[in-house]
């Protein structure tokens, strides 16, 4: 029989055996895979997970693997936007091919009883960590949210990783779940004020891709960043790069000093950030040449204060000819942006809310030869469209009302 | 003729045997960005650039980009038989690891010596993971 550096437990042992079915022994080798190529010396429980669902042939692939082989997530599994093929088939007609693949990932995370949840921010409401638990959370912005904001302990996880964690309810002991590989890396000196979620963006980005691989320490930040604030730091950042975590002394909960954040060592990497490199970043975002077709937003998922304050912003306006404008949510989010008013604004204005759904799915076809505009550099980034230029929401919601294209 | 032959012990990462002709990337790869047919690496600039990784022992420093499109990529050349037979890396992330994992392409790391100095493009690289040896064969 083969050897595994990584220890097992009788009764991981006879999982893998395939005691306890199919689709639960495959989710198990694959954490042993992963345990043996970080020489992990065992396994240890998490209490939730969260699988950045896709919609795509691998993922298909692997979930229905686990579902067809009776595999059931042992604890809280959400899963990220696929898309509503549905909604979407009655405005412009999506890929058959693709829309079935969608139809059957969402219906074998089901079948795996994993939340139905279809939203890439689940640490704000359907699958919250606490400090110091261990989980395993998959998606750009929630790897680094969980590990930074909230103080849980997740790895970079793969969609795959994440679901058959959650399957198992463990993980190899590896990376991020160890305190000693949780020390900060490089030491990140913000000299710039900082207004809003958009240019937390803009600085997220610039640190993964100077930074690429490790965790920043940044310092200079005066006032307590928002929750908007923190996400799209976090998404971007572990867009341009793979920053899977990262320290604001005195905001984030981990280490209340530069020391702590260092665990008592010197940092070797410095970088300093200026409003001269935002600005660089921005100017390197603005690809587009073409007039704007459409608006989106909400990438990662947009939460109810950013709804509140799109639909403020387009209250008793129209959309100009030819423009479409979509905001992307959860169906919670947006289940109380309809109770609280903010969807009938919006939707009078001639824009769209819609649940359950990423940027980044087929049902966007429509906009393949077509030019965007975003508040998230994230969304750009994908090139699922023609162009996309990337731009504050106030800035997104005055091209798509004035009276002439811009 | 007569081979000269290395053998190297290496660590297991995904399980298999397989043997290829050596295809040595300096940089790191991307599989969503190669044919899912051919195996052509399409990327603009890249070292592989035409080249197709089907068949082959790759050899490369790591992955990269966003988990979704990796493991996608690897599995849809697994799909159409087009992807490499073994893959030998220097620095492993858990996506790469669930990429092999799904598209079974046996993968190793931690070769006893320096893999960019020892093997080159064209050398029969003997890959077996169960056993923790690579082994090289230049004619």
């Amino acid at each position: 029989m083969e050897m595994h550096r990584t220890h097992l437990t009788k009764q991981e042992e006879k999982i893998l055996r395939g005691g306890s079915g199919e689709g639960t022994q495959k989710a198990l080798e694959l954490l042993v895979a992963i345990g043996d190529a970080f020489d992990a010396e065992k396994m240890i429980p998490i209490t939730r997970a969260h699988a950045a669902s896709s919609g795509q042939e691998g993922d298909l692939y692997f979930v229905e693997l686990l579902a067809n082989g009776g595999a059931r997530c042992r604890v809280p599994t959400s899963t990220n936007p696929v898309y509503d093929a549905e909604y979407f088939d009655k405005l412009f007609a999506a890929p058959r091919k693709e829309a079935e693949v969608a139809r059957r990932v969402m219906m074998a995370y089901k079948r795996v009883g994993a939340i139905l949840s279809w939203s890439c921010a689940p640490y704000l409401a359907e699958n919250i960590p606490l400090f110091r638990e261990n989980v395993a959370f998959s998606e750009s912005s929630a790897t680094p949210y969980v590990n930074s904001v909230i103080g849980a302990r997740t790895n970079r996880e793969a969609a795959q990783s994440a679901l058959a964690a959650g399957i198992i309810g463990k993980t190899p002991e590896y990376g991020l779940h160890i305190r000693e590989n949780r020390r900060g890396t490089c030491l990140v000196r913000v000299e710039t004020p900082l207004k809003d979620e958009f240019e937390y963006g803009l600085l997220g980005y610039y640190v993964g891709k100077k930074i690429g691989y490790g965790v920043p320490v940044l310092t200079g930040i005066k006032r307590q960043p928002t929750t908007e604030e923190l996400i799209y730091f976090c998404a971007m950042s572990n867009t341009s790069g793979a920053i899977s975590m990262f320290y604001i002394p005195g905001f984030t909960v981990e280490a209340a000093t530069v020391k702590d954040a260092f665990q008592g060592e010197a940092s070797k990497d410095k970088i300093e950030v200026t409003k001269l490199e935002l600005k660089q970043v921005y100017e390197e975002l603005q690809t587009a040449k073409r007039t704007t077709d459409f608006i989106l937003l909400g990438c990662p998922h947009y939460t109810l204060k950013q709804i509140e304050h799109a639909a403020e912003l387009l209250n008793r306006k129209k959309l100009r000819q030819n423009m479409d404008f979509w905001i992307c949510t959860s169906a919670t989010t947006k289940m109380l942006a309809e109770r609280n008013g903010y969807v009938e604004a919006i939707e009078r204005a001639g824009a769209h809310v819609v649940a359950d759904t990423c940027i980044d799915e087929p049902c966007w076809i429509a906009y393949k030869e077509k030019t965007g505009m975003t508040d998230s550099p994230k969304c750009a980034y994908y090139r699922r469209f023609r162009d996309v230029r990337v731009a504050k929401l106030e800035d997104c919601v005055r091209t798509a009302v004035k009276g002439k294209p811009d | 003729m007569k081979s000269h032959q290395i053998v190297l012990k290496c660590h297991r990462i995904i399980n298999g045997c397989a043997e290829g002709e050596a295809l040595v990337s300096h940089e790191p790869v991307c599989f969503y960005l190669t044919d899912p047919k051919t195996g052509i690496v399409k990327e603009k600039n890249h070292e592989l650039a035409g080249r197709s990784v089907r068949d082959m022992v790759l050899v490369f420093p790591s992955g990269k980009a966003s988990s979704v499109v990796q493991i996608d990529g690897l599995y849809k050349l697994a799909s159409n038989n087009a992807a490499p037979k073994a893959m030998i890396v220097k620095d492993v992330e858990t996506v790469l690891v669930v990429s092999a994992f799904i598209a079974r392409v046996p993968l190793v790391d931690k070769l006893e010596r320096d893999p960019f100095e020892i093997i080159r493009n064209g050398d029969l690289v003997k890959v077996d993971a169960e056993e923790g040896t690579v082994i090289i064969s230049r004619r």
